[in-house]
């Protein structure tokens, strides 16, 4: 259920987004989901692949820092209160998110969420024990 | 050395005696500057009055750029070296066959007391040129009877697979070289194993304890300081021993002195200041009391190898490579120092100054270390701000941090380029 999650340390100059997603691009690695955190100097881009262990090798080849972080993708009501819901089970549980963000494309009627969190396993098992639905690695990346 | 510190003065004394006499004979430049402080040769009784004489600097040398301050006519020179002038024309230096021989000497002398022996074999990977490390190192092992491979800088391939084909014992470049080597041999997959490697003789930058300790530990060999300057000779004016406790100074022919930058007064024996030279033998370009911008300490006490001659601390940095920002002296080496200690980093950095509005601003530029990348930003700027902060408790300034991709701050195959000063541009 652990999704692999792609982590590229990028420098706040112009082209180095730009020059990942040439180097995935060229090597037709489609990109599932994305985001950037950032700073005033550099930022770290976030991405979920349909071919993760073939994207890192070619990053780091590239001279990229990248790493490969375990992270679990959760189907999320698309409705008013949705997401709340779903953080609300995690909560008397004490799991601390790191960080989250949103699939552009759907599984179902359900938004699709990632979510960082410390104790992945812990969340997991929380989360199915709740009924909601966590997607497998192969589900996310065939999406 | 079998001679005592005592027999040792005597034969300074002797030979400074002789030097004065020569250079106001032969130099007009010195005979002016002399004669400007009354200064006759006669007049030197002891080792002492040299603290008489007038500084030369390397303003000097450019000033009478490029034989002005030659002792011998063209005839007898052998050979001329120049030092790369950053800035306008360089600093020219001609050596006699006499000079050649003993610097020839002197550098077979340092290496067999660093532990380089006839049989070993010295994969010379400094510059040959106009600059002095490449023949300084080349003629120094080859006297020696050392079997040397004169492969001079650059293309870290085929230095990687010399250094396993001949099965090079011995690797002498710039410290910031024999890293850029350690990492390539990293990225190519070369095994350790593969080369025979026992020792290397690093110089020609100031360098640190800790990279040092990199150094050894990255490439798995002893690493040895040596120092040396092309208007004094070139390398082998000094160098250390296998106790690597400070470089013995070859002082029977380069009497060394320790003054206050500021004011040009020699400091008592033991204390920190800039070194000075005087070539007490030299016949090219013999030089009264240069003033080499190096910082340094002398230590005159024995070493634990026997080796009787002087020794000088580790260069922690030079005079004129200092950084003042926001009227703090800053030595390059003192950061070098802060990121090898943390670890955190990898040991290249780039240290740039720039100025917003009236006030400094020092920002160090420093490659992540792989071990250390985390994807998430805080963690990221923890580790900017530890290294900050380790910065402010030696530097007493604060210093922006900022993270750079891998590789991307320049490797450099010669001298290191490690500061980028924008003010000047202003």
């Amino acid at each position: 259920m652990i999704v692999q999650q792609l982590s590229v340390f990028l420098e706040n100059k112009s082209g180095r987004l730009a020059r990942v997603t040439e180097i995935l691009g060229e090597n037709n690695i489609n990109i599932r989901a994305l985001s950037i955190a950032d700073t005033t100097d550099f930022g770290i881009l976030r991405l979920i692949v349909n071919k993760p262990f073939e994207a890192y090798n070619l990053l780091k080849a590239e001279q990229f820092m990248v790493s490969l972080t375990d992270v679990i993708a959760v189907e999320v009501p698309d409705s008013p209160g949705g997401l709340a819901g779903v953080l609300r089970t995690l909560e008397p549980h004490h799991i601390n998110i790191e960080y989250l963000y949103a699939f552009v494309e759907k599984s179902s009627d359900d938004a699709l969420v990632v979510f960082r969190v410390e104790e992945v396993e812990k969340a997991i098992k929380i989360l199915t024990e709740n009924g909601i639905k966590v997607l497998k690695g192969s589900e996310v990346y065939s999406l | 050395m079998t001679k005592t510190r005592d027999e040792l003065k005597e034969l300074q004394l002797a030979r400074l005696k002789s030097l004065v006499k020569r250079v106001y004979e032969r130099v007009p430049f010195y005979r002016k500057k002399l004669d400007a402080i009354g200064f006759t040769p006669e007049k030197l009784k002891s080792l002492a009055d040299i603290k008489h004489l007038p500084f030369t600097t390397k303003q000097d040398l450019r000033d009478n750029y490029p034989f002005g301050l030659f002792a011998v006519g063209q005839e007898e020179l052998v050979r001329i070296h120049a030092s790369s002038g950053t800035t306008g024309k360089p600093t020219v230096v001609g050596y006699t066959k006499n000079d050649i021989d003993l610097w020839s000497d002197l550098m077979a002398r340092s290496l067999q007391n660093a532990g380089v022996t006839a049989r070993d074999v010295v994969h010379n990977a400094y510059g040959y040129g106009l600059f002095t490390g490449g023949l300084g190192f080349h003629y120094g092992a080859e006297r020696l009877g050392a079997t040397v491979v004169p492969i001079s800088g650059g293309n870290s391939k085929r230095q990687l697979m010399l250094l396993e084909d001949f099965g090079a014992t011995i690797l002498t470049c710039t410290p910031s070289y024999a890293l850029h080597l350690a990492e390539e041999m990293v990225e190519l997959g070369i095994s350790r194993e593969r080369l025979k490697l026992r020792m290397g003789i690093f110089g020609a930058e100031p360098w640190s304890e800790e990279l040092r300790a990199k150094i050894e530990e990255k490439l798995k060999i002893k690493a040895i300081d040596v120092y040396g300057l092309s208007e004094i000779m070139g390398p082998g004016v000094a160098m250390e021993c296998q106790e690597q406790k400070g470089l013995h100074i070859n002082e029977d022919h380069f009497l060394p002195e320790i003054i206050d930058p500021e004011t040009g007064e020699v400091l008592p024996e033991g204390e920190q200041g800039e070194l000075v030279i005087t070539t007490l033998t030299k016949e090219g370009i013999p030089l009264l009391r240069y003033r080499t911008r190096d910082i340094t300490t002398l230590n005159p006490e024995p070493c634990a190898c026997g080796n009787n001659l002087i020794r000088m601390e580790r260069v922690t940095g030079r005079s004129d490579d200092m950084l003042i920002i926001r009227g703090v002296n800053v030595f390059p080496s003192q950061i070098e120092t802060v990121l090898l200690s943390l670890g955190y980093t990898e040991p290249h950095y780039m240290i740039v100054v720039d100025k917003k509005g009236a006030l400094d601003q020092l920002e160090v530029w420093v490659e992540l270390s792989e071990q250390f990348f985390s994807d998430e930003i805080k963690r990221l700027e923890q580790w900017e701000k530890k290294v900050a902060q380790e910065l402010y408790t030696v530097l007493n300034i604060n210093a922006k941090v900022r993270l750079v991709e891998p590789r991307t701050i320049p490797r450099s195959e010669g001298k290191a380029k490690r500061i980028w000063d924008k003010r000047d541009l202003k």
